[in-house]
């Protein structure tokens, strides 16, 4: 990256970054502390943001805790995503009237709107690739993606500190955000540090004109974020994929996690590349028109297998397999990649604790038993 | 970009009786230019909607030569398919489609075709059999073998007479629970796997049916010396989007509504014998 995209920022100045953005007509979303986790909301001003949270996330606990440092982005993340910004928890796609003799229906696309989303983690940039290429790249594209899509300005933030269900290193997709972001921030010592990672990122940082980033500073940036890989607990060994998860079809450890797997579809629902998703019909009271909209889904439903009177995944069993399989095996032979970016989130937000690096060397164990203990380095 | 959920309104021309609970819906899109646009391949299928009610997956079983006259047969068994069984002729559906993989009739040319098929599962082949007698000449011997549980749930018996009148072709029903007035074979329909004549080096086999039935029946065929290349089963799982994105239908690494519904049997087979995926 050439050094006139890089620049340094105090943080107190953070609001001069946020009122650019303001200015040049960006609603903005950032993170910010509600029900005691870390959601996206519209911010303004840098006191809406998390200032001194940490966040600490284990195989099924979430906590936050107040520090009282003056750290912004001291929150790794909180259940969300990028995903809602592109792919809409719930789209209307079309306003269907009666009219005379049946019916006509309207395409019902989303205001374009530019967002600017700050805090974005590594993990999350990955899982915002995996879901452009499945909406916008495959045989046909989703047009309502497109549009939500288009105007979105992504602010990703490097990250310090690992946490125990972290693993993205491990993935190859963090915790230093390579690429899929507008501007990039590491945090260090009170200061921000800044890359552009677009032409529109450039753009805004030249706009800022902000003082170059000193090698030191750059360098120190860049030891935080390598520490923060090296201090990641969890791995995920994903050489073997797809087939050898394939093979394990009739593995017994899949009767041992559905005995513990409570079918909730938190996973899917955190995740940020799951992308199943339903249709309904909602008519009004007066039943001359009727939405139809599409919301997310999940395979760990009931529905979700339904044909004709029978279910083709009738047990919990066979929608954890379906899972499981799918992110981290069938989705390479459907997408080139891994489904999984090691975000740590189905982890964490499993009511349950089910921590798929665990389940996944268990499955893959020849002798049909628990294996790899120390893949799941809990702490 | 062009929109893949828009739907359109089709009439429905004919409403044609074919069992207690199946009727063949017989559409004609209301709008001029969509009708004219439309092709489809046999073995394709449109997303057929009912106002405030919702969509469902239904395969086109009329002629692909006639792609402004659309037959749907649907059994009324779920929540949609119900509804729309209420319908009369007259009445207003919509499509969206046509989608998915149909029959390779192009690569089959020179070919003996084998139609296999069970139950309602007939339906995705007759576009494909009324294209081959479309034709003929382009085609080695036809052998069309249907086996149902009892003589009741036999659709499509006109056809089936229609059919054995043909040049070099052969229909074969198999009944389990025969009444007196059967005249077929009796047995399960496998049993006619074994027992059909065929040059396995030319033939190219269509099935569609009961999984049960693909998975019992496609190594008898394969055990007579027809490769599992030259097999083509059509399958079945929930789909609601039809264009590879919803993720329902999922079959292994393939989105069976955009991947198939026809697939070549040596692809699924390692999917085909397992239950629960």
């Amino acid at each position: 990256m050439a050094p006139e995209t890089r620049g340094i920022l105090p943080l107190a100045d953070l609001q001069r970054l946020l009122d650019t953005l303001h200015i040049r007509g960006y609603r903005i979303a950032g993170p910010t502390v509600r029900d005691g986790a870390v959601m996206w909301e519209t911010i303004s001003q840098i006191s809406d943001l998390p200032i001194g949270w940490r966040d600490h996330q284990e195989p099924g606990r979430y906590r936050l805790e107040q520090t009282g440092s003056a750290e912004i982005f001291g929150v790794v993340h909180g259940p969300q995503s990028l995903k809602p910004f592109a792919f809409a928890p719930r789209e209307p796609l079309l306003q269907i009237k009666r009219a005379q003799g049946g019916f006509s229906a309207h395409p019902e696309l989303p205001e374009p709107e530019k967002v600017a989303v700050i805090g974005a983690r590594a993990c999350d940039l990955a899982g915002l690739a995996i879901q452009d290429q499945i909406f916008l790249n495959s045989s046909y594209q989703d047009p309502y993606y497109a549009v939500r899509r288009e105007e979105l300005f992504v602010i990703a933030v490097n990250c310090t500190r690992a946490l125990p269900t972290c693993f993205c290193a491990s993935m190859d997709t963090g915790p230093r955000a390579k690429n899929g972001f507008d501007l990039a921030l590491t945090e260090i010592d009170n200061q921000l540090v800044l890359e552009a990672g677009s032409e529109a990122g450039s753009d805004l940082l030249s706009a800022l004109s902000l003082p170059l980033a000193s090698h030191n500073v750059i360098g120190e940036a860049a030891a935080r974020v390598e520490a923060c890989a090296r201090s990641q607990v969890r791995r995920l060994d994903h050489t073997r994929l797809p087939q050898a998860l394939y093979d394990a079809y009739e593995h017994p450890r899949w009767d041992d996690v559905a005995a513990r797997c409570l079918a909730c579809a938190n996973c899917t629902m955190v995740c940020p590349t799951c992308f199943c998703h339903t249709v309904e019909e909602t008519p009004d009271l007066t039943g001359q028109q009727t939405e139809h909209a599409r919301l997310w889904d999940s395979c760990f439903t009931q529905e979700h297998g339904y044909i004709h009177g029978k279910n083709v995944r009738p047990t919990i069993k066979d929608r954890y397999r379906m899972w499981i399989t799918h992110k981290l095996a069938s989705w390479i032979d459907q997408f080139g990649t891994s489904g999984c970016v090691g975000c740590g989130r189905c982890i964490t937000w499993c009511p349950v604790g089910i921590d798929l690096t665990e389940e996944l060397p268990a499955l893959l164990a020849s002798d049909g038993r628990q294996s790899a203990k120390s893949t799941s380095g809990n702490t | 970009m062009i929109n893949p959920y828009l739907i359109h309104p089709a009439t429905i021309v004919e409403k044609i009786q074919e069992a207690e609970d199946i009727h063949t819906y017989r559409l004609r899109l209301n709008d001029e230019d969509a009708r004219r646009n439309f092709r489809f391949t046999a073995g394709q299928f449109n997303m057929v909607y009912l106002f405030g009610v919702g969509e469902v997956a239904i395969s086109i079983v009329s002629d692909p030569d006639e792609p402004e006259r659309l037959d749907h047969t649907i059994r009324a068994v779920g929540r949609v398919t119900s509804a729309i069984g209420q319908l009369r002729a007259g009445d207003t559906v919509g499509i969206r489609g046509p989608f998915g993989q149909g029959w390779p009739l192009e690569d089959a040319h020179g070919h003996d075709i084998v139609i296999a098929t069970g139950g309602l599962g007939c339906a995705p082949v007759v576009g494909a059999i009324e294209y081959i007698f479309r034709r003929r000449r382009e085609y080695g011997s036809v052998k069309i073998i249907h086996g149902v549980k009892t003589p009741r749930d036999l659709l499509y018996h006109e056809r089936f007479e229609t059919w054995r009148r043909q040049p070099d072709t052969e229909v074969l029903l198999a009944s389990d629970r025969p009444d007196e007035t059967w005249r077929y074979h009796v047995g399960v329909v496998t049993e006619l796997f074994e027992r059909v004549p065929i040059n396995a080096a030319k033939t190219l086999v269509l099935m569609c049916g009961p999984e049960i039935m693909m998975r019992l029946g496609v190594p008898i065929l394969m055990g007579r010396g027809i490769p599992a290349t030259a097999v083509y089963v059509s399958l079945e799982r929930h789909m609601e989007c039809g264009i590879g994105l919803c993720g329902h239908c999922q079959m292994g690494p393939y989105f069976l509504c955009k991947d198939g519904p026809v697939m070549r049997y040596d692809r699924v087979e390692p999917w085909l014998g397992r239950t629960g995926v």
